[in-house]
């Protein structure tokens, strides 16, 4: 089960804090349980808990990908030539994982899988014991139903107004943060599917 | 892509006023109550969306207008866009208090998950997890409305047993099993029809569909799996899917927690368990409760996906989907052992061939670690020996596939999980070691937490001391690793290696003969000892130091050095922390040349060689040749100056009968010999412009040390005050203050003028400078307040006075 998919930005700079992480998307599937928090809090606190984790686990995911980048000699993200004739090789996009401990932030050990396409991260935050490589298989699947159905190339293009094309293409591919054992014609059928959601 | 554009609406968005959001959300209320909702309303509930989400303080909406978004969202008419979206706004705003959401009526399946998803937003303050589990379960015991599809319902049921793990009472438990059981075994093996109706000249007869078949092309030989592929789905067939997806989890919840429900059917449970234990051979007993036979067939169900992930995929995500559905089959076939151990002898047989198949196929090579998990937990309770299931994981893997940073990752945590095992007596863990820091070595970034956590397994009195060799080279194997990466696939397309780096000359050196011996060292498998002499391996590979993973690298190993002795001192015994001591002698300088690094590592060994001479003050008599030879080597001073003024510092604390009985006169005074002659090669030749300075540091240590030596043998007393005067008068010459600064010089001034006064009082002087051990155990001179030259200072103020009244005149 996925707890939370998020979609953050990957800054410019090779190093310092000039350019600050943004979460640009983010779905929680389902509050983390709180069975024996004794603290009563909020419903304001519950919220900026639930945004500052997000938040924490896309620094830790920028991060980790500009560390990537640095040690195998790429340059950063944004320097890559882009086009929109040409379709990004998302097998070759940089990838990882990272364990979040419990507690920090979240209050049960988690699994972070992260993607980088273009200057945007996309994160699972999956529980401890996910298919890894299941997970793997739906975040690449997911970027590229992201990059062709919120046309991410083209100029002019928002991912900020877009949320209802987010939601449904994850209503489809993950639903209730279900990682799905697809095969192509699964994805094939979803994606019918998809179409007809998007275009009505 | 992000833009500047985007991140100015991103704070345009966030700088929204209370009261133009309350404008902004009555136009939304006129566009919903709307016959048509359009184009304009979809606009206008994404710039909300954005609005509420772009900020982490909550957003207040108006009751009512929460209640409209509810009412668009049940609306059956509704654009599907702008239902997601007000999902969305209402999750987003969540939890919200005094939530009503009416669904009970809601028939169209897909809509009530997309509720549903709203509710299990809110933090199950009011039990809302059972509320919607119990709603799910209700579609489920039904007949399936008309043209309603079950599968949008199983991910929320999926949903609701992680998020509540005693939700479903033991007849829900039992009729969920069933429905499990007819979708996983008994979906349609032909293929469905498109939906798409050919309208009316389309012939019902031309579109026959054919039957299933096998990632390979080949036509289905049993039942329906997510690897049997058609161009087309039926129902049944997408559910079998969407139940393989939650079937681990299921299987762990429904077999934890419904056997000891008081609920439960005892007799069909005892029933059960006898007939699972006769029939262990034989299989789908149709008089199994469901429990039983859902395992039974989900047995089933991984034997196949076994079988399937066999074949040749036509398709590359198909193939990449084999290794998925492999890795989910082991993990199943072990719960299920685990859960019932009939299993056990049924699944071994099938693993030992699959891990044989395994080994050929390095593609495959994540799967690996679910089938050890399964050697580890089963072997025992099966009697079978898996020792090559280990030694090939802990040899082979590493070795070859230490570039995959996903492997890595699972292999440590892997190792992390099974830890308790490793600790008793699989010792290939242990000494494979070195293999397994090659993980560490390449993706240090990704793995330095994980191995914080591992590290303090591997480190006994037998490993101890190669361990801390193989931290230490841990930036060399780095770059050792990519030569051999370099070397063994030169002409691959997607290099894993650093393209901007061309290290021909390290090339050469690594397919050189000359270095073959030491490459071959420091990529071993096993722990074998060390070997002196990397030292031509450190200048052949320089031109890799300031490699960026090479330097990344040399970032984490302080931490784990520091981690190393923290582990190390909990229990070495004398004999281990001499050994230490000798290799951080002769290892403080020879480390490879990153210069960050190259500063790091002595200053973290320096703090370190402090705390074991603390925990073993013997080491300085039993030691007492090594560092007699350490300290009179005069270039170790520039070399390695941490540890050199540390050493120096420890000799003058720890050497004295006080610490130990064999702590001779004769012993003492050789050291102080050394340390004098040493000095005095410092303050008279050094000063001068060909010869690097010397550090002030260095020659107050050592005039303390000296002081605190003669103290300990008062015959050198006079030697000593002599030789003091000497460097005072020294450091005032035109030579040393060419070379000092003022400030430095004034330093040396000071530490002289005060020891001179100290010694002027032997008793004092002894009293100060080797305090007994029950004295210096609080340590006050450490305290910032009371620290040795605030108390120096003090005495030497009352000499001076005293001094002063002898000579009848007035102190200042």
């Amino acid at each position: 089960m996925v707890h939370a998919f998020l979609i953050h930005t990957l800054s410019t700079q090779a190093t310092g804090d000039a350019a600050f992480c943004r979460v640009l998307y983010s779905r929680v599937f389902g509050s983390e349980r709180s069975p024996d928090d004794p603290r009563p809090r909020g419903p304001e606190r519950d919220r900026l808990l639930r945004k500052e984790q997000l938040l924490a686990v896309a620094r830790q995911a920028e991060s980790a990908c500009k560390l990537l980048q640095q040690a195998s000699g790429r340059p950063p993200m944004d320097l890559l030539p882009q086009s929109s004739d040409e379709p990004v090789a998302l097998h070759d996009a940089p990838t990882g994982v990272f364990r979040l401990r419990p507690g920090d932030p979240f209050q049960e050990a988690k699994v972070a899988v992260w993607l980088g396409v273009l200057s945007l991260g996309c994160v699972l935050v999956c529980e401890p014991h996910e298919n890894l490589l299941l997970a793997e298989s739906t975040l690449r699947l997911l970027a590229r139903l992201l990059l062709d159905h919120l046309k991410l190339l083209s100029s002019g293009s928002d991912i900020l107004l877009r949320a209802d094309r987010i939601e449904i293409i994850l209503n489809h591919f993950l639903p209730q943060g279900q990682l799905l054992f697809l095969n192509d014609h699964f994805v094939q059928g979803l994606e019918k599917e998809l179409s007809a959601s998007l275009s009505r | 892509m992000f833009t500047a554009g985007t991140e100015s609406l991103l704070l345009q968005a966030r700088e929204i006023q209370d009261e133009e959001l309350k404008k902004f959300c009555s136009r939304i209320t006129g566009l919903l109550q709307k016959e048509e909702l359009g184009n304009e309303t979809i606009d206008c509930l994404q710039r909300l969306f954005l609005i509420v989400s772009a900020t982490k303080y909550s957003r207040k909406l108006e009751k009512k207008f929460v209640e409209l978004l509810l009412s668009a969202l049940y609306f059956p008419k509704s654009p599907e866009q702008v239902q997601v979206l007000c999902a969305a706004i209402v999750r987003e705003i969540s939890p919200s208090e005094n939530l009503t959401l009416l669904y009970d009526h809601i028939q169209n399946t897909k809509l009530l998950s997309l509720v549903s998803s709203v509710l299990l937003a809110q933090g199950d303050k009011r039990d809302e997890v059972r509320d919607v589990g119990l709603r799910v379960t209700k579609v489920f015991e039904g007949r399936q409305p008309e043209g309603q599809s079950l599968r949008y319902l199983l991910p929320v049921l999926s949903k609701v047993i992680t998020l509540s793990p005693k939700v479903l009472k033991e007849d829900q438990i039992n009729l969920l099993n069933k429905r499990l059981i007819d979708w996983l075994r008994y979906a349609s093996i032909q293929q469905g029809v498109a939906q798409t109706s050919g309208g009316f000249f389309s012939n019902p007869w031309a579109r026959q569909p054919g039957p299933i078949t096998e990632v390979d092309g080949a036509v289905a030989t049993d039942f329906f799996t997510v690897l049997s592929v058609g161009q087309h789905y039926t129902e049944d067939q997408w559910l079998n899917m969407q139940a393989f997806s939650m079937l681990r989890k299921w299987l762990l919840y429904s077999g934890n927690d419904g056997t000891d429900s008081p609920d439960s059917d005892d007799k069909s449970e005892l029933e059960g368990s006898i007939m699972s234990m006769v029939s262990a051979a034989s299989t789908s007993s149709r008089l199994l409760p469901p429990k039983e036979r859902l395992r039974e067939n989900a047995f089933e169900y991984c034997q196949r996906l076994i079988e399937q992930s066999n074949r040749r995929a036509l398709k590359k995500s198909d193939c990449e989907l084999q290794k998925a559905c492999l890795v989910e089959a082991v993990i199943i076939l072990d719960l299920l052992c685990r859960q019932d151990s009939s299993f056990i002898y049924r699944t071994l047989s099938c693993l030992k061939i699959l891990h044989g198949r395994l080994c050929g196929d390095p593609t495959y090579v994540r799967a690996l670690l679910p089938v050890a998990q399964f050697f580890l937990n089963h072997s025992e309770a099966a009697a079978v020996d898996s020792e090559a299931v280990y030694r090939h994981l802990f040899t082979n893997i590493p070795a070859e596939l230490f570039y995959d940073s996903v492997l890595a990752f699972e292999f440590i945590q892997f190792c992390r999980e099974n830890i308790h095992f490793f600790n008793g007596n699989l010792s290939i863990f242990k000494s494979n070691f070195p293999n397994l820091f090659k993980f560490l070595a390449w993706n240090s970034v990704s793995l330095i937490s994980e191995f914080v956590d591992i590290l303090p397994v591997f480190i006994d009195a037998s490993t101890a001391i190669e361990m801390l060799h193989v931290l230490l080279d841990l930036p060399c194997l780095t770059a050792a690793l990519d030569l051999y990466l370099r070397s063994s696939s030169p002409t691959t397309e997607k290099p894993l290696w650093d393209p901007t780096v061309k290290p021909t000359s390290c090339l050469d050196g690594f397919r050189d003969p000359h270095y073959k011996a030491l490459f071959q060292y420091l990529l071993r498998t096993k722990a074998r000892g060390i070997i002196k002499g990397l030292t031509p391996l450190h200048q052949l590979l320089k031109p890799m130091a300031s490699c960026s993973r090479v330097v990344q690298c040399a970032e984490t190993v302080p931490i784990l050095i520091q981690l190393f002795f923290t582990v190390v001192t909990e229990f070495a015994d004398g004999t281990l922390i001499n050994q230490l001591v000798v290799l951080l002698l002769e290892r403080s300088d020879l480390v490879f040349d990153v210069p960050q690094f190259k500063a790091a590592v002595p200053r973290v060994m320096s703090s370190q060689l402090l705390v074991l001479c603390k925990l073993h003050p013997s080491l300085v008599v039993e030691l007492s040749k090594e560092l007699l030879e350490f300290t009179g080597t005069i270039s170790n001073i520039d070399s390695k100056e941490n540890i050199f003024t540390s050493v120096v510092w420890a000799v003058g604390e720890y050497l004295s009968v006080l610490y130990d009985k064999r702590c001779t006169v004769e012993l003492i005074n050789k050291f102080f010999e050394a340390l004098e002659a040493l000095l005095f090669e410092i303050t008279q030749f050094r000063p001068s412009a060909t010869l690097p300075k010397c550090c002030p540091r260095v020659i107050t240590v050592l005039m303390t040390t000296l002081t605190k030596l003669v103290s300990r043998s008062q015959d050198l007393i006079p030697r000593v005050f002599l030789f003091l005067s000497k460097v005072r008068s020294f450091a005032e010459s035109p030579a040393m203050t060419t070379v000092y600064s003022e400030e430095d010089t004034e330093t040396i001034l000071t530490r002289a003028t005060e020891l001179m006064n100290l010694l002027k009082m032997p008793s004092v002087a002894q009293f100060v400078l080797t305090p007994s051990i029950e004295l210096s155990n609080p340590r006050y001179h450490l305290d910032t307040n009371t620290s040795l030259p605030l108390a120096l200072r003090m005495v030497s103020q009352l000499v001076e006075k005293e001094a002063g009244l002898c000579q009848g005149e007035v102190p200042m």
